[in-house]
């Protein structure tokens, strides 16, 4: 690795594959990611501290729910909907699952035509996104609404366990807030597509670092982040 | 970047095998990861599916070891097609993959801590507050 500390290329050479990659580009003295940019290791690095923390709101939901003598309300009862006079169990959190996937694909589409220059297509697709966003924020208001005014409360609730409220509030307001968060995040970006920022290498709020498209690709992997975590919550609370 | 900036012009891609060789990565990567608007479609698709699957095992009220471990299973599934393929992990440099994938691993050893100290509260409960009627 001593020549390549020598010379200003970045690119690293050609090496072993796997562990011994690894090996290397930890110990060289250098960048340890080497050609992946800081703004995309920096988006990574806050993302894995974002997976620590609803880690561990999941785990304090897990332990609370395991620990106590009171018996649990059934989500799928609780999350129900009455749709033509039937009761039809957790349809709306069904549907706002697939609203975030369907944001998830939008916004993968946009990374691609991002890198690919395609301004308007880009701009289009995130504005996309951000609506689908926007859409399962407002089911989870509608949800919130509906649990409140059926009496639900971070202290207690009519069916149970009185750690059902506060593990509802807490995991699912964390995650509509980065919901919430990443639509803001998204139109700012959009916009700054569409008037061809990038390209011109305008100075600004998340532009001062002259970008290729690739903030495009940075924001898609905190809005997938946000439906990964969704992933999450859905199995682990909805459905258990 | 510079280098990289280079290379973001000058190569094309080739959507077979990148995801198998170190080498292929780095070109992949270099022109910034365009994949096969396809791949995404196909990865959406697959994500309706396993959600659709999540649900229905909710629909039909399956119980006990039969549903955590059709649950946990499309869950993983479905986070990791998410990483691979949407967060593009299947093509970033292995020093960054386990970097960011190896910590949360170890998360499941926190879980597991956790899961006995449910277990010993649970039992103290039920031994010392359970009421007698």
């Amino acid at each position: 690795m001593a020549d390549t500390a020598l010379t200003n290329n970045i690119e690293p050479p050609p090496q072993a594959a796997g562990w011994r990659a690894i090996a290397a580009d930890w110990s060289s003295d250098q960048r340890a990611f080497k050609n992946v940019s800081w703004g995309k290791a920096m988006m990574w690095i806050f993302l894995l501290s974002d997976t620590f923390i609803f880690s561990c709101f999941l785990l304090s939901y897990m332990t609370a729910r395991m620990s106590t003598t009171v018996p649990w309300p059934n989500p799928s009862e609780v999350f129900a909907l009455r749709i033509g006079g039937k009761e039809i169990p957790l349809i709306l959190i069904a549907i706002m699952t697939f609203v975030l996937i369907s944001s998830s694909g939008t916004m993968a589409m946009a990374v691609n035509f991002g890198y690919r220059r395609d301004r308007v297509k880009t701009a289009a697709l995130m504005f996309a996104t951000a609506a689908f966003g926007a859409t399962f924020v407002g089911m989870q208001a509608f949800e919130w609404t509906k649990l409140i005014m059926e009496g639900v409360r971070p202290w207690g609730n009519p069916w149970g366990a009185a750690q059902f409220g506060s593990s509802f509030f807490m995991i699912t307001g964390f995650h509509g807030t980065h919901v919430t968060i990443g639509v803001i995040f998204l139109i700012a970006i959009a916009r700054k597509v569409l008037r061809g920022d990038f390209d011109v290498e305008r100075r600004g709020f998340f532009t001062s670092r002259k970008g290729h498209y690739e903030i495009v690709e940075i924001t898609g992997l905190y809005w997938h982040f946000v439906d990964l975590v969704w992933v999450f919550i859905f199995a682990l609370f909805y459905l258990w | 970047m510079t280098n990289a900036a280079v290379h973001l012009e000058a190569q094309q891609h080739s959507p077979q095998g990148h995801a198998h060789d170190a080498a292929a990565s780095e070109i992949t990567h270099a022109e910034g990861q365009q994949h096969p608007i396809k791949l995404y479609l196909v990865v959406w698709g697959w994500l309706f599916v396993l959600s659709t699957c999540s649900y229905l095992v909710d629909y039909f009220g399956f119980q006990g070891y039969l549903r955590w471990s059709l649950i946990l299973l499309f869950m993983v599934l479905k986070a990791g097609l998410i990483v691979a393929v949407f967060m593009h992990m299947a093509w970033e440099r292995l020093a960054l993959t386990y970097a960011i994938l190896l910590p949360p691993l170890l998360v499941l050893v926190f879980v597991a801590i956790m899961v006995f100290e449910s277990d010993y509260t649970h039992l103290l409960r039920v031994l010392f507050f359970a009421p007698t009627a």
